[in-house]
């Protein structure tokens, strides 16, 4: 195995098209139109010397070591800066050159610590490489002159650190910081030969406004801005490529390895979902995977009041089968099933699914994604006839117009945020629509034309007005509606729209929102050339968040801004695969490729291929399955990477479910809060152990490689065929590939999909069959895939949450950027320096009247539960709404939420909940409650 | 009766030397005395050495007195100077001062003439002619004029002005601008500052100028902020000329929209570098961009961009009323029109002197500034600002000539010339090239950032007699480092004065070491 190297032109492919001729050299040479001397040179195999150019920057001409001659031209032009022309000649090197190469170098050199043996950087510097480069063999200036060999090294970030006295000031981490992130957080400060990076106003980069994306590591050129990781251990002697378990951004890494010891990820620049760049979660926060928290044996336990017992695979597998039988034979053959997880692979989740219906004999399986993006699926499926997002990322580099509404990238999608936080540098419109004030709404360089704080719960009649502007003044694409919509249910949908309530002014009353606002923003993306909408869990986890879905549906179908680049309709998937643990068959109505259960000709092709006749009926949804529970009449699961006590709704009504079920079994990586209620437990890998692939939010299947053995002795897959196996049903897959290759051959959207084909290609956007061999960035290109686009009529149903004297406020939830969902993975890294507990978000008015300072402990308060937390006083929120995160278990926020739900396919409510805050002077019943029982599940697992 | 009209100079150099206290004192005694006076405060003609320069209407005359400090003040109305009466301090008639009328008055003819601040003045004086004339021959006819004149950028760097006007005019573009530098900070320069202080409605109409002929809808004037009080006669002149209509939409019904903002520097000495001004302008760190793209195609926000110091553009209403061929009969060769050169240090009589291209130094140094302040021998002249080659006494003939310069290794640059008698010791001026340069690095380039610190270590160890031939040798190669290699003019130049002393005046290294204590 070797290291990938990641190859660096210089700077990055220029925006033209064509060809000219130039020589290099002497050579001839056929270069792109446009591009830098230095790049056609690269790209022609010749090596400019270089220091301050990476592909990934704009040029800058600062460091002056890739000088050319030209021929008809005075002097020595930096070949970054200089773009190529028809004929040009070109020198790289010349007695002249060289001369002037090393006599810089010899300057940089002489303000530069002599330590290469024991830098950190040392393999791995391009200074270094540079100085060789040029043939540096003395520094005639001598070393006492000024210097900043005692600048001193800042170290306060948890995964990297600053050692000033290397820096040579190429303002490669600035510019990564402006141009790569946006943070905007990283400056020069000081002139000449003062000059020194700065976070912020010379703070530190803990204090700075710095998110540790480490585009400014990635950067650097030299040992100054260097991972903790290799400092520690040393450069890495080989490296794999493989997706990062985040986000459904999904971008690709390269897992830089000494043995089988991480010692860095470093984005990947051939990643067509991030394009090099990374965030802290996935750059840094991979630590867990060998967190002493991680469970390598199986365990089981008669009742959940007993100590764990380590024991085999075999007799856990066995263990678990056994009682699955038992249950079964005592309560029917539809009192058990399983949950799959979107953190797991396609090719794990295929399977565990796949057990359910054949081996378990029924459809009760289900997936997380119930809880946050069911709704896109059923909603997108409806209006235009597939269960995903409309793009590619990359298309919203061409959009004029963008809406974001109920998502908060820049915290929870970061690499995406970053990219489109560059168009709208770049001059795009900016709509957000959000109760709270997000960072998109103004940050460096980035001022939203129109923040619509909308009530939380308004969002349907909220599109509803923006579509009434567009109807009423005419900024509907009358053609595209005639050419690719179902004209009827446009009509029905136009006059629903117009009615009265639909108005701006009628609106306004209920969402808060100023009518002349909205109507503002309805012109804005109505009349845009090109109009993007990206969403999150802000719109699907409502009473109707499947209206909402199609209500965007319907707007974007209106204005046509369907079925082009910059356009779309644009789910910010939550996590790595939930995109691919839907399309695998996960929901209880749907085979693989969101096919029907009920359809004959369906069910019958998997039915022959698994060799089992497989239940017509659709099985329970994870709600059902707890209601069923707590009724005594579904007994047993097997649950798949997801900690439903923490990440559910109503979280008492989980916790009884559970407790009222005979076998839990859980396959994690860490005891959760589940597995405080589970029979058996199953250790799982974590995705530096897993071969497979994840699909991220633009439907791209991304290959997972293991970088290291399962550290459990087991791939997860397999413990799922052993169970399968044990339940006496034959799956004999050899690899994880086999699986693959039975989904392709089950699922018209993944026939041409194989490992060896993404092995190849690197990545690829389902559909991908014959007829899109190398998949389909943009879906709905001159027709929509269900044929005409079908407009929904899109009627406002309040939730029947309301606020009341008891409960005045409304909470609504969400998540910050180092933590990721319930925490199970960042709380066990280094990211917890950048957050203690979650923090309830209360505006200062609604502060004041109850007598709340910050850093005060509440208790918030539903008619479902009461928690306490630290309240923190803020303008983010408007008055009337509080806000948490939920990635604390002894927090418990969603022991407060309901168990509303959305309408059409149960995804929960849980960003509208009516609630009191309260000062508090102790923890919630419910909290004491979480102690003792936490404090005897850890006595069980000493004894155990 | 019709008021005497008395003219003191509101003019930075003028006020330093008590103009303002002469002004007081003159209005304070006119009033007891029952004078009937019209105080007028002009700007300065530019012969400094005679400030404060007071005039005397006296019927079509200007009678001046030199140098009056308010002391002086009692005895000159004893004297009679309302009517021009003999004095110890009188001169005679403005106009015939033969410092004055010597020169070539192409660009400040009105400098001194009329009274800055008053639009009537500068009409009467064919204010907004230029301008008025553009309208009707229009935008195309007052580029070919700017192309027949042959003017050639003012600060420093020399490039045809018609062409740059081209360029943007031939850049499509929605939005262009006229970014106006008078960030003035080479040492013994002042021309653009007596400009705008004395006229400043000249600099507005040329940059409106501009404007209409290349398509800008606005200006930026990038004023450096040592100059307070051109900023406030600019500041008002702006807004008396938006409120007259001079500039603001559809100026005086053209249809041609000009407006114009000033704006501060904050100390840089780079920032008179074209594109580290536009960085500035755009409220970044004034940091030297690279080129190309020319600001003419990509300038201030991205934008097609005219960047003219200020004496250029005040170069072009004339050679408009008066056609670019009048003004390419100025000058010699290549190096047409007339510049403001401005004759500074050991010099007897310093100021501001506007002439045709070809003279001597020696002629400006000796005709205009009369020798050197102290009496003694000139030993060296630095042409063009820090950045400038010092000149020795033996190349004093040279003419100034763009190419001439260019071809003895120096430059005119913005047309400071500051003398030196022979008690300077060059070596500590090399070492003074070097230290400017690192006070004044952007810090981008690695030639500039790091060579100018490591030069003025070089030139120490030189001047302390350390391994001096080596050290020499090391210096030279620094030097075609830093010009070979530097991003913008500031690192790339900053070997000329360097270079000039290791050849010239290599001797004066050890006599530094013995005269330092």
């Amino acid at each position: 195995m070797n290291r990938v190297r990641q190859q660096d032109l210089g700077t990055p492919a220029p925006a033209t098209t064509g060809t000219v001729e130039i020589e290099i050299d002497g050579l001839p040479a056929t270069v792109r139109a446009g591009t830098s001397i230095l790049r056609a040179a690269r790209e022609s195999g010749v090596d400019i010397p270089k220091l301050c150019a990476t592909d990934s920057l704009k040029p800058f001409g600062s460091c002056r070591m890739c000088l050319v001659e030209i021929d008809g031209r005075n002097g020595y032009p930096a070949s970054c800066t200089t773009p190529v022309e028809a004929g040009m000649k070109i020198r790289t090197q010349s007695d002249a050159i060289a001369t002037l190469r090393r006599n810089v170098m010899e300057l940089y050199i002489s303000d530069h610590p002599l330590d290469c043996l024991t830098c950190s950087a040392n393999g791995d510097c391009e200074l270094q490489d540079m100085a060789g480069a040029v043939g540096l063999r003395e520094v005639r200036y001598g070393f006492e002159g000024a210097n900043h060999l005692d600048a001193g090294v800042d170290a306060s970030n948890p995964y990297f650190q600053f050692d000033a006295s290397k820096c040579i000031v190429c303002s490669r981490c600035v510019r990564a910081c402006d141009e790569v992130q946006g943070t905007f957080a990283l400056t020069i400060e000081g002139r000449g030969f003062q000059s020194k990076v700065s976070a912020g106003i010379s703070e530190d980069f803990f204090d700075s406004e710095c998110v540790s994306c480490g585009a400014c590591v990635q950067a650097c050129p030299t040992a100054t801005l260097m991972e903790k990781s290799i400092v520690e251990h040393g450069q890495p002697e080989h490296s794999i490529k493989t997706t990062c378990a985040y986000c459904g951004v999904g971008c690709s890494f390269v897992a830089e390895m000494k043995g089988d010891q991480v010692v860095r990820m470093t984005p990947d620049k051939d990643g067509l979902a991030n394009h090099g760049h990374s965030c802290v979660k996935g750059r840094f926060a991979w630590g867990y995977s060998t967190h002493r928290d991680r469970v390598l044996d199986p365990l089981i336990r008669d009742s959940i009041e007993e100590p764990w017992r380590k024991v085999s695979w075999d007799e856990a597998i066995g263990y678990a089968a056994q009682r699955f039988r038992e249950i079964q034979t005592e309560h029917g053959r539809k009192s058990i099933g399983g949950i799959t997880s979107s953190r797991c692979t396609n090719e794990e989740v295929f399977v565990v699914q796949k057990l359910v219906r054949a081996a378990m004999g029924n459809n009760n399986v289900d997936t997380c994604a119930r809880v946050c993006h069911s709704p896109t699926g059923y909603g997108l499926k409806q209006t235009l006839g597939t269960s995903a997002g409309t793009q590619p990322f990359d298309s919203v580099m061409d959009a004029d117009v963008i809406i974001v509404i109920g998502a908060n990238p820049t915290e929870a999608h970061p690499v995406f945020a970053s990219q489109m936080k560059r168009r709208l540098r770049q001059g795009a419109r900016l709509i957000v629509l959000d109760p709270r004030r997000i960072g998109l709404v103004r940050s460096p360089h980035i001022k939203a034309d129109y923040h619509l704080p909308l009530l939380p719960g308004t969002n349907v009649p909220m599109i509803n007005a923006l579509a009434h502007v567009i109807v009423a003044e005419g900024m509907v694409d009358e053609q595209y509606v005639r050419e690719r919509c179902d004209i009827d249910s446009f009509e029905a949908w136009k006059s629903m729209i117009l009615r009265h309530e639909n108005s701006p002014e009628q609106v306004a009353k209920v969402s808060g929102v100023p009518a002349r606002d909205i109507r503002a923003a309805a012109r804005l993306y109505g009349r845009a050339e090109r109009g993007a909408i990206y969403y999150g869990l802000g719109v699907t986890e409502h009473s109707q968040g499947s209206t909402m879905v199609m209500g965007m549906a319907n707007l974007a179908m209106a204005t046509g801004n369907i079925g082009f680049s910059g356009c779309g309709v644009n789910p910010l998937r939550g996590q790595n695969n939930v995109q691919g643990s839907c399309d695998m068959g996960s929901f209880p109505h749907e085979l693989a490729g969101y096919r029907p259960v009920q359809d004959d000709e369906v069910r019958g092709s998997f039915e022959q291929h698994w060799g089992v006749s497989l239940d017509p009926e659709p099985g329970f949804r994870i709600p059902n399955m707890f209601d069923e529970a707590c009724a005594g009449r579904y007994k047993a699961i097997y649950i798949q990477g997801e900690d439903v006590a923490q990440s559910d709704p109503d979280t008492k009504h989980v916790e009884e479910a559970l407790a009222n079920m005979e076998c839990v079994v859980v396959q994690d990586l860490f005891l959760n809060e589940t597995a405080k209620f589970a029979h058996v437990f199953l250790p799982g890998t974590s995705f530096l152990e897993k071969d497979g692939t994840f699909i991220n939010a633009e439907r791209r299947i991304n290959r997972v490689r293991p970088v290291m053995p399962p550290r459990q002795g087991k791939d997860e897959w397999l413990i799922t065929q052993e169970l399968a196996q044990a339940l006496g049903y034959p799956m004999n897959y050899a690899n994880a590939a086999e699986i693959m290759d039975e989904i392709a051959e089950l699922t018209p959207t993944f026939a041409n999909v194989s490992f060896s084909f993404l092995d190849e290609v690197g990545s690829v956007q389902w559909p991908c069959n014959d007829s899109a061999p190398m998949g389909t960035p943009i879906m709905h290109i001159d027709q929509f895939v269900r044929g005409k686009g079908l407009f929904i009529e899109t009627d406002y149903v309040p939730t029947e949450e309301r606020t009341n004297r008891k409960f005045p406020l409304l909470l609504t939830t969400g998540r910050i950027l180092s933590q990721y969902n319930v925490g199970a993975q960042t709380r066990r890294t280094d990211n917890m320096v950048w957050y203690d507990a979650d923090l309830l978000e209360v505006h200062p008015s609604d502060a004041e009247v109850r007598g709340i300072s910050e850093g005060d402990l509440v208790s918030l308060s539903s008619r479902k539960g009461e928690i306490t937390l630290t309240a923190t006083i803020t303008e983010r929120v408007q008055p009337g709404v509080v806000y948490t995160t939920f990635h604390n278990p002894e927090t418990g926020a969603n022991v407060v939420t309901t168990e509303h739900s959305d309408w059409a396919t149960n995804c929960p409510e849980h960003k509208v909940t009516a609630v009191q805050v309260t000062p508090a002077s102790h923890r919630s019943e419910w909290q004491n409650q979480f102690d003792e029982n936490a404090k005897r599940q850890g006595k069980i697992l000493e004894t155990s | 009766m019709a008021r005497t009209r008395i003219f003191v100079p509101r003019e930075t150099a003028a006020v330093s030397v008590g103009a303002d206290e002469v002004a007081i004192e003159i209005a304070r005694q006119a009033k007891q005395r029952g004078d009937s006076i019209q105080l007028i405060r002009n700007g300065s003609w530019g012969a400094t050495w005679l400030e404060p320069l007071v005039e005397v209407g006296v019927e079509d005359k200007r009678i001046a007195y030199g140098n009056v400090e308010a002391a002086d003040v009692a005895a000159l109305f004893a004297a009679d100077f309302l009517k021009g009466g003999d004095h110890a301090r009188r001169i005679g008639p403005t106009i015939e001062i033969p410092y004055l009328i010597r020169q070539d008055r192409w660009t400040f003819w009105r400098c001194g003439l009329i009274e800055p601040l008053s639009l009537d003045d500068f009409l009467a004086h064919q204010g907004f002619t230029a301008l008025q004339k553009a309208f009707d021959i229009g935008a195309d006819a007052v580029i070919e004029a700017v192309k027949a004149s042959g003017l050639r950028g003012r600060g420093g760097a020399g490039f045809p002005t018609g062409i740059k006007w081209r360029t943007v005019a031939d850049t499509d573009s929605d939005q262009k601008y006229v970014a106006c530098n008078a960030d003035e900070g080479d040492s013994g320069t002042f021309s653009d500052r007596i400009l705008m202080e004395g006229d400043p409605f000249g600099l507005i109409e040329s940059m409106a100028l501009a404007g209409f002929a290349v398509g800008a809808s606005r200006g930026y004037i990038y004023l450096r902020s040592e100059y307070p009080l051109a900023r406030s006669i600019l500041t008002r002149a702006i807004e008396t000329a938006r409120e007259a209509g001079w500039l603001g939409r559809d100026i005086r019904g053209s249809g041609f929209d000009f407006d114009i903002e000033l704006h501060l520097g904050a100390g840089s000495y780079v920032c008179g570098e074209e594109t580290a001004m536009l960085e500035s302008l755009e409220g970044k760190q004034g940091i030297v961009r690279y080129k190309p793209p020319l600001p003419a195609i990509e300038g201030l926000f991205g934008k097609p961009t005219v960047v003219n110091t200020v004496v250029t553009l005040a170069s072009v209403p004339n050679i408009v009323n008066l056609g670019g061929d009048k003004y390419a009969g100025y000058g010699v060769n290549r190096s047409t029109g007339t510049l403001a050169f401005q004759l500074a240090g050991n010099v007897r009589r310093g100021g501001l002197v506007e002439k045709g291209f070809g003279l001597t130094v020696r002629e400006l140094i000796e005709d205009w500034g009369g020798g050197t302040a102290s009496g003694r021998p000139v030993k060296a002249v630095q042409v063009g600002g820090p950045l400038g080659a010092y000149l020795t006494a033996a190349q004093l003939d040279t003419p100034l000539d763009y190419e001439a310069f260019t071809g003895i290794g120096a430059m005119i640059g913005h047309g400071g010339i500051v003398v030196f008698d022979d008690t300077v010791n060059m070596a500590r001026q090399a070492r003074f090239a070097m230290e400017f340069c690192a006070l004044e690095s952007c810090g981008k380039c690695t030639p500039c950032r790091i060579g100018s610190t490591r030069g003025v270590e070089v030139i120490d160890r030189m001047i302390a007699g350390i391994d001096r031939e080596e050290n020499y040798d090391l210096l030279v190669e620094l030097c075609d480092t830093m010009e070979g290699a530097s991003l913008c003019a500031m690192g790339g130049m900053t070997p000329y004065p360097v270079r000039s002393v290791l050849k010239y005046f290599a001797e004066d290294f050890s006599a530094a070491a013995e005269t330092d204590v």
